[in-house]
């Protein structure tokens, strides 16, 4: 998109990164970094069943120690990686993309269209994000990719709510007004003018989507809907040591600890790419 | 001046802007609450001239200005750009109208768009009405920042780096970039402190002649659009209560309204304590715009058929025009100008 890149590149100009960015840009590229090579980290074969090892405490051998198959938890926790990373992007992607491109259609537009959108955003709230998650999930059947099309079916109804609301402050300032007496085109100003200025919140947003993304996948990887129980993926980790908490705590904390930081790093970046994008007049 | 066509000219004007239509208000079967931006407001805008436009602020000034570049489309009338009616104009006509009638905008702060640096702003400009070859741009914005006398290096630079007068001299640029013909100033220069006014206000004087512009000043300041104006439009409650020459105007009043305007206008020199009454009344609600003339609620010089019948702009002196029962309210102090000002 060309209003990306030219935000990206007006922001950078003479400031410096804020401290949250980097931080939590630290944890991503090294949660990305191990989303995309698990095998240089992990230590075993996720799967790999030691039968000589069953719930075997944390140790030097097993740092996190093993489940009740004998796997090493350390080597679960860093291949779920792969799929909690895929999670946390493609879940977002399409509700960012489409909810900003429905929400600058409407906030330039408003009239007939801005109204019908309000109310299909009073029925979406009206249901607990999960719930509705779980009731399409629960029509298209479990795995992975039916669970991206349930978030993207439910979820670009928050990107078009923040953006539409930020155009409509935009459209009426006087700039917006300046390149209409030039005769520029519509698409030209909503695209090139006002959504520059009016994505900062979705982009935001868009960041602590993604952890809560990773929650979700695991809320659902925990009911079983979301990815199924052989693979590594923290929700269905911490199902699988639910049986086992008060003999064998390292199942399911090591994963919920993997979860807590990998959101806390989108957090802060969120925090810190609203720190750098904010605009200064 | 007066025997060729008008660049611009705006017959019978009227906008109005409609409120929510309450339900109280559908079942009385009233229709909406409309507000009377403009009422019915004819003018003519002559090549190569100033016309300041004043009034107070909510007489519908700012609208008639928004209406002269189509920022608002007319709800009755024609706005005509040499002969044409605007609101008839598409695609490429309409682009070579914007092109040709620029507009200036009040607020420095909110005109520029904060996510551009000023290159990539006028740039913008230059290359969609494709004024320059691609590769004489870069030289253009240069040209046209020396023209309204910012640094060579603004070109780099975000508008939040610039102060407001600086910023306005950036959307004048903006607005030369497309070599318009008519220059809408809307209050260019209301937002800016009173050492900053003159300089951004002689400066577009300056381009004026030596770029043979037409300029529609739009301002609430009496004095400033005295000292630019050739002619000067006084509105009031969304109608036009006087058209005078700028002289004609501060000299010898035609209308009671421009008498205490003029009036009410803060006088520098304290020697000059001859102030009449100030005006009584508030100004009445554009709601409900009332009957006959709209100034007749405040008006010091009030008789029976103003509250009844709207009088129409007709002449007065030489260029002169007023809505005003009285046809020679004023006359006497006009004949007593007249030989040290002969006409216009």
């Amino acid at each position: 998109m060309i209003s990306l890149a030219t935000t990206t590149r007006t922001v950078l100009r003479g400031r410096k990164l804020p401290r949250s960015l980097i931080g939590g840009g630290l944890i991503l590229v090294i949660s990305l970094v191990m989303a995309i090579w698990p095998t240089l980290f992990a230590p075993y074969d996720p799967n790999l069943f030691d039968y000589n090892a069953l719930l075997a405490p944390p140790s030097w051998d097993h740092p996190f120690g093993t489940d009740s198959f004998g796997r090493d938890v350390l080597s679960r926790v860093i291949h779920a990686y792969t799929i909690d990373m895929q999670i946390a992007i493609f879940a977002t992607v399409g509700p960012f993309v489409i909810g900003t491109l429905v929400g600058a259609f409407i906030g330039y537009v408003g009239g007939f269209w801005e109204a019908l959108f309000g109310r299909l955003v009073d029925a979406t709230v009206t249901f607990p994000f999960l719930v509705l998650v779980i009731a399409i999930v629960s029509v298209l059947g479990p795995g992975l990719g039916n669970m991206y099309v349930a978030v993207g079916i439910v979820g670009w109804v928050f990107y078009a709510r923040l953006v539409a609301s930020e155009i409509k402050v935009q459209k009426r300032l006087d700039y917006a007004d300046a390149g209409r007496v030039m005769g520029y085109t519509p698409m030209r100003i909503v695209f090139r003018h006002l959504l520059p200025n009016a994505i900062t919140p979705a982009i935001v947003y868009w960041m602590t989507d993604m952890a809560l993304a990773i929650l979700l996948g695991s809320s659902l990887g925990y009911l079983g809907l979301g990815a199924q129980p052989p693979a590594a993926e923290w929700g269905v980790q911490i199902a699988d040591g639910k049986n086992f908490m008060n003999t064998a705590w390292w199942i399911s904390v090591f994963p919920g600890v993997a979860i807590v930081l990998t959101g806390l790093g989108f957090s802060l970046a969120g925090d810190g790419v609203a720190e750098l994008l904010r605009v200064r007049r | 001046m007066n025997t060729h066509r008008p660049i611009l000219s705006v017959d019978g004007v009227s906008k109005r802007f409609s409120g929510p239509y309450s339900l109280l208000r559908r079942l009385k079967g009233e229709p909406p609450l409309a507000v009377h931006a403009l009422s019915n407001v004819t003018l003519d805008v002559e090549r190569g001239e100033t016309l300041g436009i004043v009034g107070e602020s909510g007489c519908g000034k700012s609208t008639l200005a928004r209406c002269m570049v189509r920022l608002h489309e007319a709800d009755d009338g024609a706005v005509r750009f040499d002969g044409t009616d605007i609101s008839n104009l598409h695609g490429s006509a309409r682009r070579a109208f914007n092109r040709r009638v620029q507009m200036i905008f009040q607020d420095p702060y909110g005109s520029l768009n904060p996510r551009m640096t000023v290159q990539q702003i006028i740039g913008e400009a230059l290359s969609v009405h494709k004024m320059r070859p691609k590769a004489d741009i870069p030289a253009r914005i240069a040209e046209l920042l020396d023209l309204v006398r910012l640094p060579a290096d603004a070109a780099a630079r975000y508008p939040h780096e610039f102060s407001g007068g600086q910023r306005q001299r950036i959307g004048i640029a903006r607005a030369l970039a497309v070599e318009p013909e008519v220059i809408v100033a809307d209050e260019l220069v209301s937002a800016l402190d009173v050492s900053v006014q003159a300089q951004v206000v002689n400066l577009l004087l300056q381009l004026q002649e030596k770029l043979h512009l037409t300029v529609v000043f739009v301002a609430h300041d009496l004095r400033l659009v005295r000292h630019i104006s050739h002619r000067v439009v006084v509105m009031y409650l969304g109608q036009i209560m006087e058209i005078s020459p700028a002289d004609a105007l501060f000299s010898a009043p035609r209308h009671p309204y421009s008498k205490a305007l003029l009036e009410a206008a803060p006088e520098l020199d304290p020697g000059q304590k001859n102030r009449n009454v100030a005006l009584r009344g508030e100004l009445p609600s554009p709601l409900n715009v009332p009957p006959g003339c709209p100034f007749a609620g405040r008006c010091p010089h009030v008789f029976d058929r103003c509250t009844v019948e709207r009088p129409l702009l007709s002449p007065r002196g030489p260029g002169q025009l007023a809505a005003c029962h009285l046809t020679d309210f004023g006359a006497a102090e006009a004949a007593a100008t007249l030989p040290a000002q002969p006409g216009h």
